[in-house]
């Protein structure tokens, strides 16, 4: 997938120092009680850090003599806390660094709303849903909403990083428009359509922010199962002082904790909200913005994604590519009727065929004004197109409408230009037919032209079991071709809306999750319907409304790194519970011959590492567990490493990596502590 | 160890595969109520089951319905076992005159034979009468064994159903479990039984009259008092009825004291051979029931797969423990010859000698059966280590019939989300999304075993009244005594690691409790959470889904039933078997 090169920047910016020395003070206030019972395994180290505290400074506990070991393993166990409040703290500061820049756009200003009696000033604060606005030249738009009238130029680039100004109007899929963005001309009125506090930009500095978090379903889970696999350990700590008593050897309260705080999952639990928080940043510094955690997750499962072919699979415009002129009908002929009603078609198609007939034929634009010329605009009703000159009667249109056309004049359509038609359809391209005086002159080939690299993709796709749809209004003839031509999985030819939504229930009836995209008013149900509706930013509000993320670009082929994101997201959890439950193995050999070896030296045979003295082990296992925390941000952060492969392949590698990796690294890891412990004679 | 050990061995679990295809394929027809060949003597007989106890048979069952039949139908049957101990002294078949069964003794029975575990704190021939053993106790195994086996097609169902509320109906996958796949097997296999020597009678003990008398001392009034016996009496009875569903039914509890011991449970190699295949034959089939049922059979290969892994290294760490010269022996000379079996033979019956007892030990807490052939307390610390862990394991390879699978399956879950998040979805078993009220049941079930192991246990090892009389060898010997105790309660095995004294109101009550929690209380998240599955859409399969199918799925799985029974139960085992071991090198025995 092509945004590894976003990576880049992300790694340089991941230890910001204004975001670290803030989470460094935030991971302490953290330490409320009530905020860390939120996460079951950090809040049973806390209080397992309480309690050494406390015994600390009961002379008792300590008649051992082990006041320096007692003391170190109650910083470290700390430590461990703090470690993961800094990840979470970390993860929310670079949040909130994205949010600030969002919130300048979001700078108060003044509004001129409409009354009954004419126009008064008011904060932006102040509107309501349903207030009109009008805004001017200059001036920034107050509050979401949709242009009801007028027309004007918008300068989005404080939401959107794009300095291209964009047209909003009146009616249509381009009328929403964006609090704080500019307008640049003319004057347009605007309804508002959120009330304050509540609009697109509120919601979206919430979520980055990781103020509103909520946990995902996915995260729950992953919850229960850490807190279950900590009461376990409870458990299993607080029976093995009984055992301990039985066999002649009680344990000190301080290495109990200790092995209680090196077998729960810290590792996960501390970093757990950390990835949650910085997926949801990863996908904001690709310009989309979900409205909740649970999309980003949704993401990750999409099984089936529906893409629009204009724009997302096909540059956006079909090109001509070719003049196929009826018998007795010259190519020059044709082209010259297809250029002269293509004059003032200024659609991209029209220019191209213009720019076609200049190229091959030498045929160059005529200034028609001072003639007696009469254009034809395209209407819905007569899906055609052309111009009157003079005597000559000219039309171009799909093969439906110049066929109505031919037969008011009495004409069919003849043999060899309805064969060139199928010709052209059939390899993915839109016939036009060109008509002179109700006599068919020939076929125009429209070609759409799939963008590079895009077949390359779907077939990463379908390694990764995702089905893409491609959603085209062409007939079945042309979207098969153009299918075939891009490799997507499937096609739905001539969509209309309610198609749409009928194919995403289907595919949801088979228990598949569907993403896709869309602008325009009509497709907000289909939006609302799908598991990650992705709404253009360029598209209406209720577009905006219907989906669950909003991308700030209007690429519709950002879907493929949304879903990338997601899965990366997934996997990182996955990854890291693998990895911290792993951990565990080598944490026992650490610390149980630890614990009993003063009482039974032969128990010293399970002390593989040959860790130095008792105390020693122990400390080195404590320290392992809170500094693979601090280690592990990064990665927390920045996601594990996702490769478009399929599972099998994928878990194979995790497993190797997390999963043995996680075996092997803390062998290695506390034998060095405690090489440095007894190198630094600290015990 | 030797050649001709591994080929039994060999030979052992290549028949129990060969097995394993047929009878699964059978199970799946027999449970998805398609033809088999037994229908026309059956189906009969079945109706007639049905009409008289106004079942109807179409009926599905929602996972709480399911859970509240198979309750009531245990509690039933368990006050009835009950009383049929307390009374047996007015009841026929009472040959010996056995008088009532103390109320201690008579609940841990009742919940033992219930539960499957058949712990046995009692000395069956003296303390059971005939019409207790084949009315209390046999109907029991036949009982809780179909239980089992209806739990674990339920929760098949739960995994393979889309979209649906029910289960399926308790009653009737029940009958079936006996008239379809137990009762068959057990004639056939009481049959066999006896050809080879297993007896089948009702007659009185006979007493037979020693060719020399034997001196026995006996302490009375703390005198020495010897005593010659001259006779013997020997217990007889319908042993090979109930040692074919007692082998067959994961059960375990021996119609004699000396269980697979006596040579009239177990008279041959043959009947050894065939009694140990008996207890993996329905929860390997059960496997390939499972693939079958969700129409994915390499998944069921896979589990089996993992199953086997597990067995393997646990038979071939006690058959090397055993097989090992005793360290205290100096001197002596151990070598496996044609002439002796070297290694350890103490508890051992010679007619088995190290391979097949090794074996039996393994397959025995494998399964949740709990028969014995020679004495786990007399195994070498790590020959011991085997059975115990087996079953902390949660009796999940092969296992007991129908409850190894469950539990097996609830791993597969556990295992499915932990790994499974790692390729980037939310773990899916099957098409089931693995979501938050399945792991919090599957995370229920998990709990609940070590609870009960580690917290009875704990209890026992500080209490100087209640647990510690109950030790007969003091030291990390006597830690593996009680959490061998509690593990074969909670677990449901019943074995024993012979040793402990448990015949005292305190291990009565508590092992009761232990083996009835371990049963009933773990079974209720295991249905909620089938009930949850069944519930589910189903997601199709794609080239990103977690494969469950492959050799590396069965390595994961094997993996996380190590680790998490590892770290739950490492520490009190190093300060058991692992110390005892290390002791022992060192020249300390217990």
């Amino acid at each position: 997938m092509s945004y590894e090169s976003h990576h880049e920047a992300d790694v340089h910016s991941l230890f910001d120092a204004s975001i670290a020395a803030r989470a460094a003070l935030d991971a302490f206030l953290k330490l409320n009680p009530v905020k860390m019972i939120r996460n079951p395994v950090m809040f049973v180290v806390e209080v397992g850090s309480v309690l050494t505290t406390v015994l600390l400074f009961t002379r008792k506990a300590h008649t051992g003599g082990h006041f320096a070991f007692d003391l170190q393993v109650t910083l470290w166990l700390w430590f461990t806390v703090l470690f993961a409040n800094f990840a979470e703290a970390m993860a929310e500061g670079r949040g909130k660094a994205q949010a600030d820049s969002l919130r300048k756009a979001k700078a108060e200003t003044m509004a001129h709303r409409m009354t009954d009696t004419g126009i008064e000033e008011v904060s932006s604060a102040m509107l309501f849903s349903g207030n009109l606005v009008k805004v001017s030249a200059g001036e920034i738009i107050p509050g979401d909403g949709e242009v009801i009238e007028g027309m004007a130029f918008v300068d989005e680039s404080a939401i959107t990083g794009e300095s291209a100004p964009v047209v909003r109007e009146a009616g249509g899929d381009m009328s929403a428009v964006t609090g704080g963005t500019r307008v640049l001309s003319d004057e347009i009125i605007i309804r508002i359509t959120s009330n304050p506090g509540e609009t697109f930009l509120d919601r979206m500095i919430a979520l980055v922010e990781g103020a509103q978090r909520q946990k995902t379903p996915n995260e729950i889970a992953l919850n229960i199962l850490l807190a279950g696999l900590t009461i376990i350990f409870l458990l299993t700590t607080i029976t093995l002082q009984p055992f301990a008593i039985y066999s002649g050897a009680p344990q000190s309260i301080f290495v109990l904790v200790s092995l209680l705080v090196c077998l729960i999952p810290t590792t996960i639990g501390g970093l757990l909200s950390a990835i949650g928080i910085a997926g949801m940043d990863r996908l904001v510094q690709y310009n989309v913005l979900a409205t909740s955690g649970r999309a980003v997750e949704a993401a990750g499962d999409v099984d089936t994604l529906l893409l629009d072919k204009t724009g997302t699979i096909t540059i956006g415009n079909r090109q001509a590519a070719e003049f196929i002129p009826a018998p007795g009908v010259s190519a020059e002929q044709l082209a010259e009727a297809a250029q002269l009603s293509s004059l003032s078609d200024e659609t991209p198609e029209g220019r191209s065929i213009v720019v076609l007939a200049k190229e091959r034929y030498g045929l160059r634009g005529r200034e028609l004004s001072h003639r007696n010329a009469e254009f034809v605009p395209f209407s819905a009703t007569t899906r055609m197109s052309g111009v009157d000159i003079d005597d000559r009667v000219i039309r171009k249109g799909s093969v439906d409408a110049i066929r109505q056309h031919l037969k008011e004049h009495g004409n069919g359509m003849p043999p060899l230009v309805r064969e060139a038609v199928e010709r052209v359809a059939r390899s993915g391209g839109t016939p036009l037919v060109v008509a002179e005086n109700g006599s068919a002159l020939g076929v125009i080939y429209l070609k759409d032209i799939v963008k590079g690299g895009m077949r390359e993709r779907f077939h990463q796709l379908r390694v990764m079991g995702i089905r893409t749809i491609m959603i085209t209004g062409d007939n079945p003839l042309t979207a098969a071709a153009i299918a075939r031509e891009a490799g997507v999985d499937d096609f739905l030819a001539e969509a209309k809306p309610q198609d749409k939504m009928d194919l995403i229930r289907r595919e949801q009836a088979q228990g598949k999750l569907v993403a896709m995209t869309g602008d325009g008013t009509n497709d907000a149900p289909a939006l609302a319907q799908a598991d990650v509706g992705v709404a253009m930013s360029t598209g209406t509000q209720a577009a905006k409304e219907a989906g669950n993320m909003v991308d700030l670009d209007s690429n519709p082929t950002k879907l493929i790194e949304i879903v990338a994101i997601g899965k990366q997201l997934l996997m990182t959890r996955g990854a890291l519970t693998t990895f911290s439950i792993a951990n565990d193995i080598a944490k026992y050999f650490a610390i149980i011959p630890a614990m009993f070896a003063t009482a039974f030296p032969v128990l010293s045979a399970l002390n593989i590492m040959h860790l130095h003295s008792p105390q020693s082990a122990v400390l080195s296992a404590v320290i392992f567990n809170a500094l693979i925390i601090i280690a592990l941000i990064p990665l927390a952060l920045r996601g594990v490493k996702y490769r478009p492969v399929s599972a099998a392949v994928l878990l194979q590698r995790n497993l190797l990596i997390y999963g043995l990796g996680g075996i092997i690294v803390p062998f290695i890891g506390i034998k060095l502590i405690d090489m440095a412990i007894t190198a630094l004679r600290i015990l | 160890m030797t050649a001709n050990g591994w080929l039994q061995i060999a030979v052992f679990i290549s028949a129990v595969l060969l097995c394993a295809r047929p009878l699964g394929v059978y199970m799946a027809a027999v449970f998805e109520r398609r033809r088999t060949w037994l229908d026309p003597v059956l189906v009969p007989v079945e109706r007639l089951l049905y009409r008289c106890t106004s079942v109807s048979p179409e009926e599905e069952m929602r996972w709480t319905g399911y859970a509240g039949s198979m309750l009531i139908f245990s509690a039933v049957t368990l006050l009835l076992t009950y009383l049929i101990e307390r009374l047996q002294q007015f009841l026929p078949l009472n040959p010996q005159h056995l008088g009532a069964v103390s109320p201690f003794l008579a609940w841990n029975t009742a919940v033992s034979f219930t539960t499957n575990t058949n712990w046995q704190a009692y000395t069956p021939e003296s303390t059971m009468s005939y019409l207790t053993q084949m009315l209390g106790l046999a109907t029991h195994n036949f009982w809780s064994a179909a239980v089992g086996i209806a739990l674990a097609i339920a929760f098949i169902r739960g995994i393979a159903r889309k979209e649906m509320k029910t289960l399926g109906n308790f009653w009737v996958d029940m009958t079936r479990a006996i008239l379809w796949v137990l009762l068959p097997i057990c004639v056939v296999f009481a049959l066999v039984l006896t050809s080879q020597g297993v007896i089948q009678n009702l007659k009185p003990y006979t007493v037979a009259h020693m060719v020399r008398p034997q001196t026995r001392a006996k302490t009375v009034n703390g005198k020495a008092a010897p005593t010659a016996a001259l006779t013997q009496t020997i217990a007889q009875g319908p042993v090979a009825s109930q040692e074919a569903i007692k082998m067959l039914g994961t059960n375990g509890g021996g119609f004699f004291n000396a269980n697979s011991a006596h040579p009239f449970e177990n008279p041959t190699p043959l009947t050894n051979m065939l009694e140990m295949m008996a207890m993996f034959l329905i929860p390997a089939g059960l496997t390939v029931t499972l693939g079958e049922m969700t129409g994915s059979p390499r998944h069921g290969r896979a589990v089996l797969g993992a199953m086997l892994i597990l067995w393997l290294i646990g038979v071939t760490v006690c058959y090397w423990a055993e097989s090992q010269p005793n360290p205290l022996f100096h001197g002596v000379n151990q070598q496996t010859t044609a002439l002796q079996a070297g290694g350890n033979m103490e508890g051992k019956e010679v007619r088995f000698g190290i391979a097949d007892s090794a074996l039996f030990a393994t397959v025995t807490t494998d399964s949740s059966c709990g028969a014995v052939n020679s004495m786990h307390d007399s195994y070498m610390p790590l020959g011991g280590i085997v059975p115990l862990t087996n079953i902390m394991l949660g009796e999940v390879v092969f296992g007991g019939v129908g409850s190894g699978l469950y539990g097996m399956l609830i791993f597969v879950i556990v295992a499915v989300f932990i790994a499974g998040l790692m390729v980037g979805r939310t773990p899916e078993y099957l098409g089931n999304k693995i979501q938050a009220y399945d792991v919090q049941m599957a995370m229920l079930y998990l709990l609940i075993f070590p609870l009960i192991i580690l917290g009875f246990s704990a209890v026992a090892v500080l209490t100087p009244h209640l647990g510690l009389p109950g030790i007969t060898n003091p030291g990390p010997h006597g830690l593996s005594q009680i959490l061998y105790a509690y593990s074969s309660a909670a677990g449901n095995n019943g074995s024993a690691f012979a040793g402990l004294n448990a015949n005292t109101p305190w291990y009565n009550l508590s092992l009761g409790f232990a083996m009835f929690i371990g049963r009933f209380l773990m079974i209720v998240p295991m249905l909620a959470l089938a009930g949850s599955l069944a519930a589910k859409k189903k997601v199709p399969e794609s080239s990103g889904t977690f494969p469950v199918t492959t050799p590396l799925f069965t390595v994961l799985l094997t993996s996380v039933i190590v680790i998490v029974g590892a770290l739950t139960f490492f520490p009190a085992l190093s300060l058991g078997p692992i110390l005892e071991h290390l002791l022992l090198h060192a020249g300390h025995s217990f």
